[in-house]
């Protein structure tokens, strides 16, 4: 099965990105394989929508859990719809995330953390 | 001929202008408050309202039974307001549309090969149109939270007619701006000699520049702040069609709602004397 986590940096040692729609990295990880692919997310400058459109790929990547900081209304939405499990207020290496979340330990949201736009006011770590 | 009225920072005096204007010029003239989120013109004008209707943006609908999740919807979308989760084997796909991100340009349903899109309507505003004198009003309010201004300027520019036309614009450079300068045979840009009025000036003369119209600079409170700006227009060559001065009376008057020319009717040889310059300037 494949999970995403939102991360500053490419590879397991990075910390998560508290964003997720206009996060550094997407990191997907196979918990089956142990497979680990890195993405450049390059909807993170988009003007508008970005939730969703990351939403989306996420579904057309056949992710299905995704790990992050905070989920705004609309990405929520489109991940629900894609039938994707969210989990926020991850932190933490992206490996002690992978970690904790095969030993059960979070659990899932049950809604949005955040409103709208939370990603473009300054919340950037990077 | 259409004259919009602009400025780069708010509170400059634009609607002190635009009223003036329109009150001073011969009638009939159209004065058009494009500045849909914090309409004020009709506060001096106090119009005659005859007519109010709503206004409504376009955004997708999708049809169920026709759409296969092709995704071609979302390939065109500009602004990230359609998303198509594709099927799988235990769930069949969906199509979710956002109407509030929709800028309602139809793309989505141009480009559906499957034509499964259908056209419904958010109303964002409404239009409220009137008369002063043998003049014309008309203006247009924004529903609160609502980000699509320009749809409702636009649809309220459509209510111009061929004579003189007066524009009374909102603050800033960005789209609800743009809307509302496009189509202007000339535009009166309103400041004040300070140093925050220069620095929006500036940037209000580079957008009117990239759009290829005319202008000239009017100074209000034109006797207090530095001589910067009419040093900046001078340099760059921009007219400076009018000076009001920093007057008490005139401030005391603008706190009642009351139009300059009303209380002070000797400024309408001014915006008469202003208005000659501009048609010798504006392009056509």
């Amino acid at each position: 099965m494949k999970i995403c986590i939102t991360s500053q940096g490419d590879n397991l040692e990075s910390l998560v990105d508290p964003r997720f729609g206009r996060c550094r990295y997407f990191v997907i990880v196979d918990t089956d394989t142990g497979g680990v692919e890195a993405m450049d997310n390059m909807n993170r400058d988009g003007m508008g929508g970005v939730g969703i459109r990351s939403g989306q790929m996420m579904a057309e990547k056949g992710i299905k859990a995704v790990l992050t900081g905070n989920v705004g209304p609309n990405a929520y939405q489109t991940l629900s719809a894609a039938g994707i499990e969210v989990v926020t207020g991850v932190s933490g290496t992206v490996k002690e995330v992978i970690e904790k979340y095969k030993s059960g330990g979070y659990k899932t949201s049950p809604g949005p953390s955040v409103d709208s736009h939370f990603g473009t006011q300054g919340n950037s770590p990077v | 001929m259409m004259i919009s009225v602009a400025s780069g920072k708010g509170g400059t005096g634009k609607t002190t202008v635009s009223t003036g204007l329109a009150l001073s010029l011969d009638s009939p003239v159209q004065l058009i408050d494009c500045d849909v989120e914090e309409p004020n013109a009709h506060i001096f004008i106090k119009p005659e309202v005859e007519e109010k209707k709503p206004v409504h943006v376009m955004f997708p609908e999708i049809d169920g039974s026709r759409c296969n999740f092709c995704g071609k919807c979302q390939e065109v979308c500009a602004y990230n307001a359609v998303a198509v989760i594709p099927g799988n084997e235990k769930a069949g796909g969906k199509t979710l549309v956002f109407p509030e991100l929709c800028h309602g340009c139809g793309a989505c349903m141009y480009f559906c090969p499957q034509s499964a899109i259908k056209e419904a309507y958010r109303e964002i505003g409404f239009i409220e149109r009137g008369t002063f004198g043998a003049n014309e009003f008309i203006h247009g309010k924004l529903n609160i939270g609502e980000a699509m201004a320009p749809p409702l300027i636009r649809a309220v520019k459509k209510l111009s007619g061929e004579g003189t036309v007066i524009i009374d614009a909102p603050p800033g450079t960005t789209c609800p701006v743009i809307t509302s300068l496009y189509g202007s045979d000339f535009c009166i840009l309103v400041t004040e000699p300070t140093p925050f009025g220069l620095n929006d000036l500036v940037l209000a003369v580079e957008l009117l520049r990239e759009m290829g119209i005319p202008f000239g600079v009017v100074i209000n409170r034109s006797d207090m702040g530095d001589a910067n700006t009419a040093e900046y227009c001078k340099s760059e060559g921009i007219p400076v069609l009018m000076e009001i001065p920093f007057d008490r009376k005139i401030a005391m008057s603008y706190s009642k709602g009351t139009p300059i020319v009303e209380d002070f009717p000797g400024y309408k040889k001014d915006f008469r004397d202003m208005y000659g310059k501009i048609k010798v300037m504006a392009t056509r």
